[in-house]
């Protein structure tokens, strides 16, 4: 297998997830746009692991998922508390730093 | 004590958690001062034993306290390979002694002595680099200690009652104590990691401790722009400490200080990087140009906090970080061999414009505010021009009179329904004729005046900039002499306006209690004898007491680092000490003439235009606050947004009128020059420019995140593409 | 060798295609179960690259937990369950160039710097004995700094979200 039949895969998920989070309006789905970003991370820190026969890309994958997953905790409060205060969760609506 | 340094941070600590967790339930709101005393009581008590401790040190070195001199000082390069190591007891650096260097005359006669290093375990260990934890004690060390102790002390003391029936009395009482514990921590840093907590956990106090009545908003922006502007200078402080990590890869002090000293000329450029990295931080946290604006708004503190803040804990942080890294700033910024550099420069420039800015301040803090940004110049362009012990003879004199001010301020707004308007107070002095007596001497010291403390570190000062080291410093000299003639006269004006005159205020002002006179006379007492502490050996030696001559000069220059760095002292001279002496005199006795006598062009402010101008630039800060909030946070907050659909309109449009306004500003500028003088043109073109370019980049700006994100992405893939191009 | 290569084809072809779907798909609900294709691809490659403890982290975690939060982030939000709402912005092209140009610099440069580099074969095969001996001993202080943000994010999240 060639090292970047795995590079490029994590190239293009991240730039798909780069694009759900510019272009998508609804603020759970910039979200887990993110989510798809970490996991072409992950795949680049697992796979140079094993072209380099280390453990720590392994390591790190698994302190990528524990930090997403708490970014998702943080993050999915944040929008249910915006859908409380404005009851919309479109993005577009929060313009409050408007100049 | 000297091995067993932690202890004294480590009593402030425990004080803050019992007084925040137990304060309130079991020692009761009213009383948490009792335990803050208490544990300050105690920690000047083990300080005052260091630094006892430490003077037998210097006196009767023990074996192994000296350092071995080496004689081949070829063999430095197998010296140093092995210094890395963790045991500091046999770590005996390699010296070069060169004492060809040290010119006009001074020089190292006595010892020198290693300080006293404790390392207790590694802290912790990442990707093989070890972090380790520890302390550092020499004399600079328990200079500070007692300094800080003993101010905060009588901080506590005093407190007891400015602060009495506060509805945040345990927070406070807390974070006082937190703050000392920090700023302990910080001064006996055994490592640049350490350095760097204490700074923080300095900072992070301060900005507590001014917003401590945070439901007023001044008070709150004022601790939010400390605290903000202090991160700015921290992003210096950490890229200055990784270059020194990267250049030696320690974090030792003591091992980087030895091996700038032990081979200077190594690695010139990554220590002016270093020191130029660190002097942002400096800037930022002891107030230097151009990021001393946050220093007088943080009077919005309680005034007991301004105290400790000024003259202390917080902003002589900055000027101890030099001294403590004095041969990185000394060899990065070649101070031995230059008549002008960074760090004297700002120092000096600091001074002037912290002096000139004190005219104008109607607010009495404000005055000793930008007092105290003035006197920080004044040690870091001592340090600038490697009068490295006058600096800290200065940090030494210049916390007791200016706590002392502080204090009394404190108990004049105390006694005039907590005013700090100079225009709402006069005829205080019958009173309140302790805190005037108390004032009016420390008002004397800073000035500057023979035989208070203040003259004796001024003077060294002016000296050291006058000799230099290898040149003299010419400009830091015309600096420090304007300096001086500026602090005696902006001093006789605060007097004038507090204590002299017709009382402006309302009410009956009252002399304040004894809990906080007397404090207030401890200071003044020290700002009487402190310059005792460093006097040159001529004046003593009428009495045959030349042995209590440069006691810290002896005692707390850290010579094991400097005497490889070919520092050296000047001699005292009898003429620098009459003029630094006449200039202040004149400064007050013009003051005295103007306000007392009525002489002078009064009200020149309001007929002259130049005069009103200036007076002008001066109320409004040389407009840096306008600067740093209309043109940069503006230009930040921001940035270049929804460009794609807008381009056409907005961004050609804003660039066709922001040229416009500019040269339209210019046409004016130059109209106004003509017509009306220099100043009021510049003033109204930063004005007009800051609001042009405000306006210019307002309509760009969307608030939308995904159009942010969006540019963000975009340049970054546009740096990518370029970086791949060029690389 | 060759039976490597085609499960990676199929996988990769199943994530390229979810994950297009799941920021293209107008019904959000539909997008999270892209989203659960894309990460179960992962896992599987992840088996693929012999990272067996990742690829149950990665099942146990984003598939049984982070999704189900979506999912419940989704319900509680009151999301347009069908194509009621307009998920893409008006703003999208611009949003598809920048994705595209980052994607076409990174391919670039990925393409121009390891070339056709084969992955190691012979290399040491972790299994999660190794894992967690690396993580509590070299990383035992990033390790504890992560619980302790696990347990900042679990505060925070609360704080946030609760009704007061």
């Amino acid at each position: 297998m060639l090292l970047n039949q795995f590079l490029i895969l994590g190239a293009f998920l991240f730039a798909v997830g780069v694009y759900g989070v510019l272009a998508r309006r609804n603020g759970v789905m910039v979200l887990m746009s993110i989510e798809l970003m970490l996991n072409a991370v992950n795949i680049n820190l697992v796979v140079f692991g094993v072209q380099h026969g280390v453990v720590s890309g392994q390591v790190f994958a698994l302190f990528v998922i524990a930090v997403a997953a708490a970014e998702v905790g943080v993050g999915l409060a944040i929008v249910l508390l915006l859908y409380r205060n404005r009851t919309s969760i479109d993005v577009e609506d929060f313009d409050l730093m408007r100049g | 004590m000297l091995e067993n340094a932690f202890i004294i941070p480590l009593i402030p600590a425990i004080s803050f958690v019992v007084i925040l967790f137990f304060g309130k339930r079991f020692i009761g709101a009213g009383r948490v001062h009792v335990v803050g005393i208490t544990a300050l009581g105690l920690v000047w008590v083990l300080s005052a034993v260091a630094a006892f401790q430490w003077t037998q040190r210097v006196e009767d070195p023990p074996p192994g306290a000296i350092v071995q001199l080496e004689a081949h000082v070829d063999e430095h390069g197998d010296q140093r390979a092995d210094e890395h190591g963790d045991d500091h007891a046999n770590d005996h650096a390699a010296l070069s002694q060169d004492h060809s260097k040290d010119g006009h005359g001074g020089g190292h006669s006595s010892p020198l002595i290693r300080p006293v290093i404790s390392t207790f375990s590694q802290w912790w260990s990442n990707g093989g680099v070890e972090f380790a934890v520890g302390t550092l004690v020499d004399g600079q060390t328990v200079l500070l200690l007692i300094v800080v102790a003993s101010i905060s002390l009588l901080v506590h003391i005093y407190s007891s009652e400015y602060v009495k029936g506060d509805r945040r009395y345990v927070h406070y009482y807390a974070f006082l104590s937190l703050f000392t514990a920090a700023m302990l921590f910080f001064v006996m840093a055994q490592n640049i990691i350490q350095l760097i907590v204490g700074w923080e956990l300095v900072g992070v106090c301060s900005f507590v401790l001014i917003g401590h009545w945070w439901e007023e908003k001044p008070n709150t922006d004022a601790a939010l722009k400390a605290f903000l502007t202090n991160r700015v200078g921290d992003i210096g402080l950490i890229v200055g400490m990784i270059v020194l990590w990267g250049t030696f890869r320690t974090f030792d002090i003591d091992a980087i200080n030895t091996l700038i000293s032990a081979d200077p000329a190594a690695h010139h450029f990554a220590l002016l990087v270093a020191a130029c990295c660190l002097m942002a931080a400096v800037a930022s946290k002891s107030g230097q140009f151009p990021l001393h604006t946050w220093l007088p708004d943080a009077m919005a503190g309680p005034t007991p906090v301004s105290a400790l803040i000024h003259a202390a804990t917080m902003v002589v942080a900055g000027v101890y970080m030099i001294a403590r890294l004095y041969p990185v700033f000394y060899e990065g910024f070649s101070i031995g061999s230059s008549s002008i550099n960074l760090m004297a420069f700002i120092g000096g420039f600091t001074a002037l414009i912290g002096a000139a800015l004190a005219f104008a301040q109607w607010d009495i803090k404000k005055v000793l505010a930008y007092s105290t940004v003035s006197q920080l110049g004044y040690m870091v362009m001592a340090l600038g021009v490697g009068a490295w012990t006058a600096a800290i003879f200065h940090l030494f004199t210049h916390a007791f009179f200016k706590a002392c001010l502080f204090l009394g301020a404190g108990s004049v707004s105390h006694a005039a329904h907590h005013t700090f308007d100079m225009r709402k107070m006069g005829g205080l002095k019958k009173d309140m004729p302790h805190t005037y007596r108390t004032f009016v001497i420390s008002a004397l010291a800073l000035a500057g005046i023979f035989p208070f403390a203040g003259f004796w570190s001024k003077d060294e000062i002016l000296l050291g900039s006058l000799v230099g080291q290898e040149n003299s410093y010419p400009l830091m000299l015309i600096f420090g002499c304007a300096v001086a003639l500026m602090t005696a006269a902006y001093m006789t004006r605060v007097i004038w306006y507090t204590f002299h005159g017709e009382f402006r205020g309302e009410g009956h002002p009252h002399e304040s209690p004894k809990v906080m006179t007397v404090p207030l006379w401890i200071l003044a007492g020290m700002a009487v004898v402190a310059g005792a502490f460093n006097l040159p050996s001529p004046v003593l030696e009428p009495f045959g007491l030349e042995g209590l001559a440069h006691r810290i000069q002896t005692y707390a220059e850290p010579s094991v680092y400097l005497s490889g760095l070919g520092l050296s002292h000047p001699d005292p001279s009898l003429a620098m000490a009459l003029v630094g002496s006449a200039l202040a005199i004149s400064g007050i006795l013009v003051t005295y003439l103007y306000y007392w006598r009525g002489m002078g062009p009064h009200g020149m402010t309001q007929r002259n235009r130049y005069a009103k101008n200036g007076y002008t630039f001066l109320e409004n800060k040389y407009y840096l606050d306008h600067l740093y909030n209309d043109v940069v946070v503006e230009t930040v907050k921001r940035p270049i947004a929804n460009w794609a659909n807008r381009f056409n309109q907005n961004v050609l449009d804003g660039a066709v009128n922001a040229a416009g306004e500019t040269a339209r500003d210019t046409g004016r500028w130059i109209y106004k020059w003509i017509d009306q003088g220099a100043i009021d043109g510049s003033v109204h073109a930063a004005a007009r420019g800051a609001d042009s370019s405000g306006e210019g980049l307002r309509a760009i700006q969307s608030g939308k995140v995904q159009n942010y994100g969006q540019l963000l992405f975009g340049s970054a893939a546009v740096l990518a593409i370029v970086f791949v191009i060029v690389v | 060798m060759v039976a490597q290569n085609i499960f990676f084809g199929i996988i990769a072809a199943v994530v390229v295609v979810s994950a297009l779907r799941m920021v293209t798909t107008r019904n959000i609900v539909h997008a999270a179960l892209y989203l659960v294709a894309v990460l179960a691809g992962l896992g599987a490659l992840y088996i693929l690259l012999t990272a067996e403890f990742i690829a149950t982290t990665q099942v146990l975690v984003y598939i049984g937990a982070v999704m189900v939060l979506f999912l419940f982030g989704i319900m509680l939000t009151k999301a347009p369950l069908g194509n009621v709402m307009k998920m893409t912005g008006p703003q999208w092209p611009i949003a598809a160039a920048v994705s595209v140009l980052l994607a076409g610099v990174t391919v670039y440069s990925l393409i121009d710097h390891f070339g056709s580099d084969r992955l190691a074969n012979d290399g040491p095969v972790f299994r999660t004995a190794h894992v967690s001996d690396e993580v509590f001993s070299t990383y035992i202080v990033p390790f504890e700094a992560v619980s302790v943000l696990l347990l900042a994010a679990l505060i925070g999240a609360i704080v946030l979200a609760r009704k007061d």
